[in-house]
């Protein structure tokens, strides 16, 4: 046995401690991957009697779901989808990682006091419940004595039922809210790893704010930038937490993707077309997860071996 | 060093810049604040007078609310032991054995924890449940965040495990120990504060979830508060403020606390960035 080769666990041991996680992972990650597939193609439902022998129906499903004719219409799959880019594209991309980057700049100026509170409302706004966040909101939002209304009132400005009038722009700011925090955490940590000469040299040549951050910082943390992108796309598009607050409502109008699928498969029992839908969005998290996965090839191949 | 006129009138403006952030973010918040200790609260903001406790004795009698936070706890502390146990012996064999293709499972397992997630999973995952028998159990939810957490538990323990030296079972292994001597004697304890921060990882994560037992469970007896905060509405269909707001702060402190318990110990940092 040469040094190299000595391991601490014999080939019998290290199975024999992979196999719980082994598994729970096959049952509740691996299979469920395969299941859907196969459920997809079937016209298996919640009740009835295609509940326990569902028939093979092959592409219908997926027909269904791209026919033209209904493939705009509010309540339906292309609404859906394209709502859920719409929402992806402005509270993550362009909500959550500007301000994030926004915030995290910031504080790298402003007294430490300050930013202890400014980060804490950050945090506390990504930490706590989901359900708490949306009675939160529910208050804030509310018609006759909300918050909101309050501010909007008090300054002369019109109030607004917002919830009803512009549900899309609310669970876009909602979400930018709910999520900035991350983006924050992972610039501020991003910024903190550039060695402090680069800004005191540039201090020197009398730089200005904005020509640190386009020159030094931004191109700095450029990888950061791509891993965060990607990272909130995918939780963006996967994300259930409006439907706390609307439901899906009014009239569809902030039916998201994962609200849609909800809403085939156990409002309406469709289990074959839901997990129809359940295939498009995996297949479409594949796709976030592989450019993730090969830009972070680099980092896994130093943790392999 | 002294700051020129242009750079101070820029710290000035940054500083205003910031704490308008930090206000806008406060805003919604605040209602949360204040409500559970007015006795009249509504969804307004109204500074509580007189200040009272009188709406945490009201959920403390309340026996449903209190069976919500009971089965909170058994869900999330079963998964919490669940994952915690499965992930530091899975990591440890994937850290140390030399089972071919370790590199490989990793990979893969990170792929599908991304893509098998949220409502789209659920299909499967109910189909599952209910095919074995589990509907409407604990140890359902139990084993569906057990499953789902795995993966990047397995990942944050292996890139643990991988910093320690491996000479510390070497030499335990030389003086006469057998491998699963060594793992619990010599190395469980060094690898303790990596499973610490996976446990306040899960747990977050299964305290404050929504879908899965919203999904799985059907009796009220075994809703965790999540799900059990609304039926605290009036037979009108209200909402009852006084006790909704009391009940979230409640049900927030465990999340706070550990979150507390975690930037103390460890220093928030990266750590937070893995919670979804």
């Amino acid at each position: 046995m040469t040094k190299k080769n000595f391991s601490l666990l014999s080939h019998r041991a290290g199975a024999a401690f992979l196999a719980p996680a082994a598994a729970l992972v096959g049952v509740f990650v691996l299979l469920p991957f395969f299941w859907v597939i196969v459920v997809s193609f079937t016209n298996r439902t919640l009740l009835g009697k295609t509940a326990l022998n569902p028939d093979f129906v092959g592409l219908q499903n997926y027909i269904q779901l791209f026919d033209p004719t209904t493939f705009f219409t509010r309540g339906q799959f292309g609404f859906s989808l394209i709502l859920t880019t719409q929402f992806v594209l402005l509270s993550a991309l362009v909500g959550q990682a500007l301000l994030g980057l926004l915030l995290a700049w910031l504080m790298q100026t402003i007294p430490p006091a300050l930013k202890r509170i400014v980060e804490t409302a950050v945090i506390a706004a990504w930490i706590l419940p989901e359900v708490v966040i949306g009675f939160a909101w529910f208050a804030f939002l509310d018609y006759d004595n909300g918050t909101l209304n309050m501010i909007l009132r008090g300054l002369g400005l019109p109030a607004g039922d917002f919830l009803l009038q512009q549900p899309f722009w609310v669970i876009v700011i909602f979400n930018t809210w709910r999520g900035a925090a991350f983006s924050m955490m992972l610039f501020n940590s991003a910024f903190a790893s550039i060695p402090p000469s680069y800004f005191q040299a540039a201090d020197v040549a009398g730089a200005s704010s904005w020509q640190k951050f386009r020159d030094i910082g931004l191109p700095l943390i450029r990888g950061h930038v791509v891993t965060d992108l990607i990272l909130i796309t995918m939780w963006t598009f996967n994300v259930f937490t409006p439907f706390i607050l609307t439901n899906g409502g009014p009239s569809y109008r902030t039916e998201l993707l994962s609200i849609y699928n909800y809403r085939i498969a156990f409002r309406e029992f469709d289990f074959g077309k839901g997990a129809a839908v359940g295939v498009i969005i995996m297949l479409i998290n594949l796709v976030f997860a592989l450019i993730y996965l090969s830009f972070g090839r680099k980092k896994a191949k130093a943790v392999e071996e | 060093m002294r700051l020129s006129f242009p750079q101070l009138v820029a710290r000035i403006g940054f500083s205003a810049l910031a704490a308008i952030i930090g206000i806008l973010f406060a805003l919604p918040l605040i209602w949360f604040i204040f409500a559970p200790f007015n006795a009249r609260a509504e969804l307004g903001i109204a500074i509580p007078d007189p200040w009272t406790l009188k709406n945490f004795m009201t959920v403390f009698g309340n026996g449903f609310a209190m069976r919500g936070l009971l089965n909170s706890l058994i869900q999330s502390v079963g998964g919490v032991i669940l994952v915690a146990a499965a992930a530091t012996l899975a990591a440890y064999a994937l850290s140390r054995s030399s089972i071919p293709g370790k590199g490989m499972i990793t990979y893969v397992l990170l792929l599908f924890s991304s893509v098998v997630s949220g409502t789209a999973a659920m299909v499967p995952i109910f189909l599952i449940i209910s095919s074995v028998g589990l509907m409407d159990t604990h140890i359902a939810v139990i084993l569906v965040f057990a499953g789902g957490l795995l993966p990047t538990a397995m990942f944050i323990l292996r890139d643990f495990i991988d910093g320690i030296p491996r000479t510390y079972e070497e030499s335990a292994m030389v003086a006469g120990a057998s491998p699963v001597q060594a793992f619990f004697d010599v190395a469980l304890p060094v690898i303790r504060p990596g499973i610490v921060v996976v446990v306040v990882w899960a747990f977050v994560n299964i305290w404050g979830s929504f879908l899965i037992p919203f999904i799985l469970l059907r009796s009220d007896d075994l809703m965790p508060s999540s799900v059990a905060i609304y039926s605290f509405y009036s037979e009108a269909g209200t909402p009852i403020v006084t006790l909704l707001a009391a009940y979230s702060l409640i049900y927030s402190l465990p999340v706070v606390a550990l979150y507390l318990f975690v930037s103390w110990k460890f220093g928030f940092r990266f750590f937070g960035g893995i919670k979804a």
